[in-house]
């Protein structure tokens, strides 16, 4: 007979769930595996509110198992360890992003590229490798493999710093595939939510010159004085846009409704790159004349391998680079979710697990 | 007044030209200026029928003024230089390509990029600086700036080296730009025409697995045993495409109609790298999940910068590459056009300028 949630594996676990593509979330009963050789438990302390939660928890995407537990930016702090476990000791601050599992042997997984693997294990909603559905961070603990969890230095602020573990990864791996991360370089974001605002802060310690492009002219003086973006451009007025043509070496478009991109390829310099880190569910039109003719390039990026995402913490600790974050109780989240429906949150909510997460 | 055609240079010149959008080509005098200092003079022995000669005829592209008289891929024999020029001398074996000038300063410029310089000026149907409109290959001789013609390898025979002057540049640039040169990698060429036949041989040279990607099995037998391509894929094939998800590094694609993308990038592998050398007038549908999910690239490239026209032609000189042709006389240009319209050429046709232009 099937086991529920809550007996499928030995260890006790409350979080908060959707049950349907209403996408309410309540409170929720299930269980994790004990702590393997190579895994590594934790509690949680924080964990962000990812678009992508929103859009598993109604199902938009079209493959959401319920109940689904969602959260892939979490950080807590170590309470027990495998017997092989090498990176990480009881106490530990560390974090959990978008992976918890791969195959570890294609050519993806022994480039470090454990985020493309056609086998990988998402943190929540995806079958682990004992075939069961995997919870995410709205929940009071996590067990993972010491290959998925990451390491925050001493100085990392950690409800800020629990975004970087997906909006963070997500644009700084492409800066870098991309070799839009050099000094000197000019780059335009589009979109300043929860991956536009650390694209920003990514590109400026990169030392480049950054714009950000955004449809809502009330988000400029945050942009420029807060964010330290150099300029703004409101995408629908038809004169900053033509003034900018031709002026951008890369454009990282994080967008995640359907939008016209050829403005945004005639931003572009010739052999300029725009590199899509938004998903619109529907899709674009690609023109191919402007592409043709200015020996220009769109490309798409996902998340980030577990090497990178390392490297990326690291970075932001040494440049003081977090998310700006609004931390909110564990019985918010619903409002939490309309607001992020509405665009209404600079930049990215935070769940304060450790203090409001309470099983009645 | 603006003089005409026959008059607005010195040096009386003859070709064939259209007049208006019928894209119907006939005799034309027009002229060419005096050879300048850093000019050479060449005169015209193929050129080959590129397909935007067609496109721009017809003005399928809005950009046309009658008449013009087309041709960019232009090869002959040099008849005078200019006091300036010393790379050429008379009698030299030399080609034309897609550009006679470019402004010279710009950063494009600079990096032998004249390809992507703001004012490049087009073989034909372009405004020269000084104002006058160019006259392109379908004609009896050209005069050119010296750097921007193109020295062909001596043992390359010259009717069929005229197409790499456009079409041959058009993909080794991106192949190169685009890093498609690792020996053991595996290309896709979605078209075979006069593009994607010279992608397949390029992609050998170089060492790749080559499989054309075409829409009927009706080139199969000549992708394979001709051009030397590893396999074949039917793109409407379901069964076929399904099996090779996944096995491609690198795709050109030539195909200049309106076509899905979708199935294409789902060749590629992660990191793989699709462009578009075809030049499809609306735009394509890309779902962003399709280069999300694996990384993908789609990219653009137009034809090359002079340097690396060189260094294509010196590399088809090295492994005896040239183009497929079918040669045709001036006078049946016409014809020719209304089947390359059909895609009926295996798979360039080039005009035998020299034994059949006569006015």
């Amino acid at each position: 007979m099937t086991k529920s949630p809550e007996e499928r594996q030995p260890v006790k676990a409350f979080g908060w769930a959707a049950t349907d593509p209403s996408g309410h979330l309540s409170p929720f009963n299930f269980s994790r595996r004990e702590t393997g050789d190579c895994d590594v438990r934790f509690k949680v302390l924080y964990c962000g509110i990812c678009h992508s939660d929103l859009h598993a928890a109604k199902n938009e995407w079209g493959f959401s198992i319920y109940p689904l537990v969602p959260g892939h930016e979490i950080v807590g702090e170590v309470t027990e360890v495998g017997n092989q476990v090498k990176k990480v000791k009881v106490g530990d601050k560390v974090g959990v992003g978008c992976l918890v599992g791969a195959c570890h042997s294609c050519h993806d997984c022994t480039n470090d590229l454990e985020n493309y693997c056609s086998k990988r294990i998402f943190t929540y909603c995806s079958k682990g490798s004992d075939g069961t559905v995997t919870y995410g961070g709205y929940s009071d603990h996590m067990v993972a493999d010491e290959r998925y969890v990451v390491n925050f230095p001493e100085s990392m602020p950690l409800a800020a710093a629990a975004p970087l573990l997906c909006a963070g990864i997500t644009v700084y791996s492409p800066l870098k595939y991309y070799g839009l991360g050099e000094p000197g370089k000019h780059l335009g974001i589009v979109g300043l939510g929860g991956l536009g605002h650390v694209a920003v802060k990514f590109a400026k310690a990169f030392g480049a010159k950054v714009t950000v492009i955004s449809t809502s002219p009330s988000k400029k003086e945050e942009a420029v004085n807060h964010l330290g973006a150099d300029s703004f451009l409101v995408s629908h007025d038809q004169d900053q846009m033509q003034a900018a043509m031709g002026t951008m070496d890369g454009i990282i478009d994080t967008v995640s409704a359907v939008h016209p991109i050829l403005p945004l390829i005639g931003l572009l310099k010739t052999h300029g790159k725009l590199v899509m880190v938004g998903a619109p569910e529907k899709p674009l039109e690609l023109p191919i004349f402007p592409l043709a003719l200015g020996r220009k390039m769109v490309a798409g990026s996902a998340m980030g391998g577990m090497k990178e995402t390392q490297e990326m913490i690291n970075f932001a600790a040494k440049h003081k680079i977090a998310a700006d974050v609004e931390v909110i109780p564990m019985d918010y989240i619903n409002t939490a979710m309309e607001r992020l429906a509405n665009g209404d949150v600079r930049y990215r909510f935070v769940i304060d697990i450790g203090n409001t997460l309470v099983n009645p | 007044m603006a003089k005409s055609p026959e008059n607005e240079h010195p040096q009386k010149a003859f070709g064939w030209a259209a007049r208006d959008n019928s894209g119907i080509l006939s005799p034309f005098d027009f002229s060419r200026r005096e050879n300048g200092n850093d000019d050479v003079t060449l005169k015209i022995l193929y050129c080959g029928v590129c397909h935007s000669d067609l496109h721009i005829v017809k003005n399928d592209w809005g950009v046309t003024t009658y008449p013009v008289v087309p041709g960019h891929e232009m090869v002959g024999l040099v008849t005078k230089i200019g006091s300036n020029v010393k790379k050429f001398k008379v009698g030299d074996k030399v080609g034309v390509g897609v550009i006679v000038d470019s402004c010279k300063n710009c950063e494009n410029c600079q990096q032998d990029l004249q390809n992507y310089c703001p004012k490049a000026v087009f073989t034909y149907n372009s405004p020269n600086f000084d104002g006058t409109k160019t006259y392109g290959g379908y004609s009896d001789f050209m005069v050119v700036h010296q750097q921007f013609v193109l020295q062909i390898p001596e043992n390359l025979p010259l009717d069929a080296s005229a197409p790499l002057l456009c079409a041959g540049i058009t993909v080794y640039s991106p192949m190169m730009y685009y890093g498609m040169t690792q020996p053991g990698k595996h290309l896709g060429v979605a078209g075979l025409g006069g593009l994607g036949h010279m992608a397949v041989k390029f992609g050998k040279a170089l060492g790749l697995k080559v499989t054309v990607i075409s829409s009927s099995t009706r080139k199969q037998a000549e992708a394979i045993n001709k051009l030397g391509a590893d396999f074949f894929l039917v793109s409407s094939d379901p069964e076929k495409m399904k099996a090779a998800i996944g096995t491609m590094d690198y795709i050109i694609d030539t195909v200049s109609a309106v076509h899905p993308l979708v199935p294409l990038l789902g060749l590629l592998k992660l990191n793989g790298k699709l462009v578009t050398v075809g030049l499809p007038e609306k735009p394509l549908e890309l779902p962003i999940f399709s280069i999300v999910k694996g990384r993908k690239l789609v990219g653009g490239s137009d034809f090359g910068g002079i340097k690396e026209t060189q260094e294509m032609l010196d590399f088809c000189g090295k492994h005896n590459i040239t183009a497929e042709i079918e040669l045709i006389k001036m006078d049946q240009i016409n014809t020719a056009m209304a089947r390359l319209a059909n895609s009926d050429v295996r798979y360039r046709f080039v005009i035998d300028v020299a034994n059949s232009l006569s006015k």
